[in-house]
């Protein structure tokens, strides 16, 4: 039975981590431009996307989730067929829009902390915007936004287990599936070693990246 | 003609309304007003006034970190900036206008990422890689050193900005600007930022500057350097400058009332 469980367990927790690496490689970068566009000197740019900040920040996932799955359906146009792969594509989608939008945020505050002095050194040494802010601005952003990245970072890993709302196989529905078709309870907490051990490993793995940006200040 | 002209310069800086203001006209405040001045090669030039006078402004709009609102700049002759003519100036056009001047913070601004000589040499191998700078990387790296020496600093090379004093900090900072060999060099109260007891290495520095006729503008507070170092000084108060001449005559002999006031006021703290 253990060894039934765990292999079960292991294959929902793939999509769990097949959901949680693909959330990341689009929001990192998706949350850039959000953050660009958050801070435009032009109003139409700046106001639409600080309300769609307001908007996913204000709201649950849990509530995204259902909204872009159900919603198109409701309006007439089933977008997301019925075979897992659409499910799966709309939780993508919910959690890569909702992550980005928390990332954007982070990248500004770690935008608006760098002395403004940082960006006149360069100016004065003829550098240009595009040098100033690969060359000296860049890893001091990195620098300060490694912290609360990895606290988003980690959270989004259990996150993932919402997406069991609009039927994505992962971790928690393959335990949970467990208590009808054979009785069991125990597989549902033992998901939360699974979790335990990859939110332990993100841990380490940023404890890493702040020890290799330590040599500055 | 002098190395530098500086022509009926003015600023305005638009200021936020108060709230609950009903006058909807932006406010603006006068920082600027009516600015000559020149510099001849090799001269040093103490720019002193009370806080708030506008000496860090004019500086700022030497460098384009500021644009004046109206007036010219000229260098070798060549005018840099004329208000009237400025909206049609590229980005790119300012970035080889700048390098005309150096700059000295007053909180140093170093790149903390990077250690004192990358510190100094980090632009000209930027300027060498885009053409503008004839120099091979060993030659500039050389250079570097050569500066950091020359600031006191052979032992500090690879150090990161933490890992220095603010005296020290400020004498890479000087190091930086020197390497782009700038024709003229402008330091922003230099010593502010710094204890006490480091003021004295940083302000060596720049009289062995003034020594080998290096040319500069110098804001600063320290009354007895001003007169010391530069061959002449600027007071300003209130955005304008109330009187200019020889640094020694100015500031033992100053002939405006303002002048002795803020003088005055000097020798009664120190």
């Amino acid at each position: 039975m253990f060894i039934t469980v765990t292999q079960s367990l292991f294959f929902g927790f793939l999509a769990t981590l097949k959901l949680f690496s693909l959330t990341l490689v689009c929001a990192l970068p998706l949350g850039l431009f959000i953050c660009f566009g958050s801070m435009s000197r032009l109003a139409v740019i700046r106001l639409p996307i600080r309300l769609l900040i307001w908007i996913i920040r204000g709201t649950p996932l849990l509530l995204q989730l259902l909204i872009i799955y159900y919603g198109p359906g409701i309006m007439g146009h089933n977008v997301w067929g019925s075979e897992d792969t659409g499910r799966f594509l709309a939780a993508l989608i919910a959690f890569v829009i909702n992550y980005a939008c928390y990332f954007s945020e982070i990248y500004r505050g770690g935008i608006q902390s760098i002395p403004i002095g940082q960006y006149e050194a360069g100016k004065v040494l003829g550098m240009t915007n595009g040098q100033i802010f690969r060359r000296i601005i860049l890893l001091q952003l990195i620098k300060r936004i490694v912290p609360p990245i990895s606290n988003e970072v980690i959270t989004l890993v259990k996150d993932t287990s919402l997406a069991r709302v609009i039927a994505v196989y992962e971790i928690i529905w393959n335990g949970q599936s467990f208590i009808k078709s054979a009785g069991i309870v125990w597989p549902l907490f033992f998901t939360g070693v699974f979790y335990l051990v990859f939110s332990g490993l993100l841990t380490l793995l940023f404890r890493q990246i702040e020890q290799r940006l330590s040599y500055f200040r | 003609m002098a190395l530098l002209e500086v022509r009926r310069l003015e600023k305005y800086f638009t200021v936020p309304k108060p709230v609950g203001s009903l006058d909807l006209r932006p406010r603006q405040i006068q920082v600027l007003r009516d600015i000559n001045f020149d510099l001849e090669k090799g001269e040093a030039i103490s720019v002193i006034g009370s806080s708030g006078s506008g000496k860090t402004t004019l500086l700022r709009c030497l460098n384009f970190l500021e644009t004046p609102t109206a007036g010219t700049i000229s260098v070798n002759g060549e005018t840099l900036f004329d208000a009237a003519k400025w909206k049609s100036v590229s980005e790119e056009q300012v970035r080889q206008k700048r390098l005309h001047f150096g700059m000295v913070f007053q909180s140093f601004n170093l790149f903390p990422q990077f250690t004192a000589l990358e510190n100094v040499t980090l632009a000209p191998l930027l300027a060498a890689k885009e053409g503008r700078n004839k120099a091979s990387e060993a030659e500039i790296r050389q250079r570097g050193e050569q500066l950091l020496e020359q600031m006191g600093l052979s032992d500090r090379m690879e150090n990161y900005p933490h890992q220095l004093s603010g005296g020290q900090q400020q004498r890479v900072a000087i190091a930086r600007a020197l390497a782009l060999e700038p024709d003229i060099l402008c330091f922003d109260e230099p010593t502010s930022a710094l204890d006490p007891e480091l003021t004295g290495e940083v302000l060596r520095v720049i009289r062995e500057l003034a020594v080998k006729n290096t040319t500069m503008i110098i804001v600063t507070h320290e009354m007895a350097f001003a007169r010391d170092v530069a061959d002449r000084v600027i007071f300003m108060d209130g955005g304008v400058i109330v009187e200019q001449g020889d640094a020694r005559e100015v500031i033992n002999h100053p002939r405006e009332e303002r002048t002795k006031h803020f003088l005055a006021g000097y020798s009664k703290q120190s």
